[in-house]
């Protein structure tokens, strides 16, 4: 669907108003930066060192080789695996943010913090192997954050939580050699190889590749979710609303955008103050409201029920309301583009992280030890800009949409009484013809959500119930898709089962890091079936998929065994051993594989046939 | 007046994206990705050089007095009624003597993979605003689609701007 922008009719109303008040989107950069470069798109440009930059000609009319003599799939295999690295990196480190905030709240460091969920932290320490008799909670979640902090440079041989896999799955990994010697230490291992004249085996890129994604699925990313839940709650289904339209006319907006919920907790928390309230009133404003975008949004929306205004590519679309107070932001997904854009706005553009500092942007430090201090700051810079809001050029579009949210696997697992089993049952007797997880970004590539919510529609009609993380799950939600009604759009089986338990057929798991929920759940099935995760009627796809993380996502989860559908092309074409690899040998290696379908139906019926596929070797 | 490709010589990085967009404009996938999978070997038509410190591109001017087409023994280099000079659709098939490879002042006919035919800048690559797929690839602005007085004007308007400017100090 090429002729429209999105079919988000919220989107649709603030590109229009954009239109007439000149402003870009990344929409107008997109289309200015067509052409975009084939070679790039092929993954047949090399900049690792300065003999090139070099490119391969991919009809073979021009060069064929780097000035080191790096053929196409070198230079392919090597791009993708930084990619990879890059994608790991930002999780895991994600991850370790996490487990320190965690660590100093056991040192007494961090006041304003404390453990919410004490089982998890049980349930975890009982994994890394420390006593939790007799000790007080600090005293365990002290040791248990050292062990976790050792996980990333470990020297144990490979990382704890890959024993969560399924017996067969880990005997795969080990004959490979993909179980993750530490975290940070494939990402290193990554970066080492591709350097010039490392390693210049293709395959051996690859594989090196799929066991840094692993450090990532199985690593970094599970260490990020286990350790949010242990500070700030595991989810249960909470309602709440979605898209720009929870934007308040009345009350002093405050978008929270990026990924990491250490800093918007305390905000949620800074924005109950009655003293900030009070100053809101004072200035004429109703209130303070507080709304998500990306992952951050996915976070504080989890356990909270925060309003979500939005996914991805809706970040500036937020601004151009006019009625934002200020955007504050952490890290990753976040537009350079916001710091320009805010300036033509009251809009106060506020970064927080030292990782992460934008153009245009005022820069309030955040750290652990004074968070709510730090948090009640930025709400007050915005409440104090709620007077510089020119009314004139506020416009926000009315559209709203409910939602449930908050399926962690505890959540879940409640849902069915405790076990798997009812789960398993209805999967057996085909209510549930399998699973897909759906997952990723926005790209102006294609119509906004329309490869999402497509590929929903289409799966949950034929009885596939879905899961969602990310900016994925946010697209459902402003479609009504993450409501129980929604199960009217689902099969006979698949709306027979939501009916019975009260729940949407498309179940929102959190954020992009959460995906190691899904593993985890897929875990847990292969391990009460007996089999492997290859084995189970499952899928992945990645519909809209943008930054580097969704390529780590991608190959964990190929690298679990799950057959992954990509709805943009990655920059591999360029490769014919590194694309088949991929495509077609991953499937005999790992169990799990890749396809690019752009088209959201034909990609629907891909997961569809590999779910029959599987189901019949089960014989069920 | 008929419309050039000319080129801004100072502008070309060597980015190489006109060849690319000039193979993939005469493959029968008619894009990239197509290309690639149908293991298609589309040839570019024009040409990327680093000339000393200058990165240049360099594709059949369409001579008026086209010494192409004087030469060619076989009878297929002709011009259009647009003014493209190409060996395709003439009244002979190309028979791969290469006289117009020999004659070309530019050097910018080659042979075909199989070394069966000449081949050369065609402008069957023109979208639907009449505009050659190379120039549309430049990202850059180093290939422009222009008449020629059109292009001159412009360089004339840009070369006295600069050379007032420095005369006057503020032009």
């Amino acid at each position: 669907m090429k002729d429209t922008l999105s079919v988000d009719p919220a989107s649709l109303k603030m590109l229009e108003i954009a239109r007439e008040r000149g402003i870009e989107t990344a929409w107008d950069r997109y289309l200015a930066q067509q052409p975009q470069c084939g070679f790039g798109e092929l993954g047949l440009c090399c900049r690792n060192c300065n003999m090139g930059p070099c490119r391969i000609d991919p009809f073979g009319d021009g060069p064929q080789k780097g000035v080191c003599g790096a053929t196409g799939d070198i230079i392919v295999a090597r791009n993708l695996l930084r990619m990879i690295a890059a994608g790991a990196a930002a999780h895991s480190d994600h991850g370790r943010d996490v487990v320190e905030t965690v660590m100093r709240v056991a040192t007494g460091e961090a006041k304003d913090y404390a453990i919410k969920d004490e089982n998890k932290l049980k349930a975890l320490a009982a994994e890394f192997n420390i006593n939790t008799e007799g000790r007080t909670v600090k005293e365990i979640a002290k040791e248990l954050a050292e062990a976790v902090l050792e996980e990333f440079g470990t020297r144990k041989g490979y990382i704890q939580t890959v024993e969560r896999v399924p017996a067969k799955r880990k005997e795969i990994w080990e004959r490979l050699g993909l179980l993750p010697r530490g975290i940070d230490r494939e990402v290193v291992e990554a970066m080492h190889r591709t350097h010039m004249g490392v390693d210049n085996d293709p395959a051996n890129l690859i594989l090196h590749g799929l066991r840094c994604s692993i450090s990532d699925g199985w690593g970094g990313s599970l260490l990020a979710t286990e350790f949010s839940d242990v500070l700030f709650g595991t989810p249960q289904p909470v309602k709440g609303k979605s898209n720009l339209g929870v934007i308040c006319k009345n009350a002093v907006n405050i978008l929270v955008h990026g990924h990491e919920p250490i800093l918007s907790e305390m905000l949620v928390a800074a924005a109950k103050d009655p003293e900030l309230v009070a100053a809101a009133r004072a200035r004429g404003a109703d209130g303070i409201n507080l709304v998500g975008m990306c992952c951050t949004g996915n976070e504080i929306l989890m356990r909270h029920g925060i309003p979500a205004a939005g996914n991805f590519l809706q970040q500036e679309l937020a601004i151009i309301t006019g009625a934002l107070e200020a955007v504050v932001v952490d890290v990753q997904c976040i537009m350079p583009a916001l710091g320009q854009l805010a300036a033509c706005y009251h809009t106060k553009f506020i970064s927080t992280s030292p990782k992460a500092k934008f153009p245009g942007a005022v820069h309030v430090p955040f750290d652990e030890h004074h968070a709510l201090d730090t948090a009640r700051e930025i709400i007050r810079l915005a409440v104090e800009n709620y007077p510089n809001r020119n009314k004139d050029r506020v416009f926000i579009p009315e559209d709203i949409t409910e939602y449930v949210a908050g399926f962690s696997v505890e959540a879940i697992l409640k849902i069915l009484g405790g076990t798997l089993n009812p789960l398993i049952d209805a999967i057996k007797n085909r209510s549930i013809r399998g699973i897909a997880a759906l997952v990723g970004c926005n790209n102006p590539k294609i119509t906004q959500d329309y490869n999402h919510l497509n590929m929903v529609k289409e799966l949950i009609a034929k009885d596939v119930l879905v899961v969602e993380t990310g900016c994925a799950a946010i697209a459902s939600a402003k479609a009504g898709l993450l409501l129980p009604e929604a199960a009217e759009l689902a099969g006979p089986g698949l709306a027979g089962v939501c009916r019975a338990l009260g729940i949407p057929p498309v179940l929102h798991m959190g954020s992009c890091v959460d995906i190691s929920r899904i593993l985890v759940v897929a875990a847990a099935i292969a391990g009460e079936l007996g089999v492997d995760i290859a084995d189970l009627p499952v899928a992945g796809a990645a519909p809209e998929w943008v930054s580097e993380k969704a390529v780590s996502i991608g190959a964990y989860v190929v690298a679990s065994g799950i057959f992954t559908v990509l709805g943009t092309v990655p920059a591999v074409l360029g490769s014919k051993v590194v694309t088949e690899l991929l495509t077609r040998q991953a499937k005999d290696l790992v169990g799990g594989y890749f396809a690019v379908e752009t088209d959201p139906f034909r990609a629907a019926e891909l997961i569809i046939n590999h779910i029959d596929e599987k189901r019949a070797a089960l014989g069920i | 007046m008929q419309k050039e490709v000319l080129i801004n010589f100072d502008r070309c990085l060597g980015c190489r994206s006109c060849q690319l967009a000039c193979a993939v404009a005469h493959s029968t996938a008619g894009n990239l990705f197509g290309a690639i999978l149908n293991g298609e070997k589309p040839r570019t038509r024009i040409f990327v050089h680093q000339v000393g410190g200058q990165k240049a591109p360099l594709n059949c001017r369409h001579c008026e007095d086209a010494p192409c087409i004087d030469a060619c023994i076989a009878g297929a280099m002709h011009r259009q009624e647009d003014g493209t000079v190409t060996n395709v659709g003439g009244e002979q098939q190309c028979t791969a003597c290469w006289m117009c490879v020999m004659v070309c002042p530019y050097g910018v006919i080659r042979s075909d993979a199989a070394g069966t035919m000449a081949l050369k800048c065609d402008r069957e690559c023109r979208d639907e605003a009449g505009v050659p797929a190379c120039v549309r690839a430049c990202p850059t602005g180093a290939l422009v689609y222009a008449g020629v007085d059109e292009y001159s004007g412009r360089r004339r308007v840009d070369v006295l701007a600069r050379a007032l400017q420095q005369v006057s100090g503020n032009f």
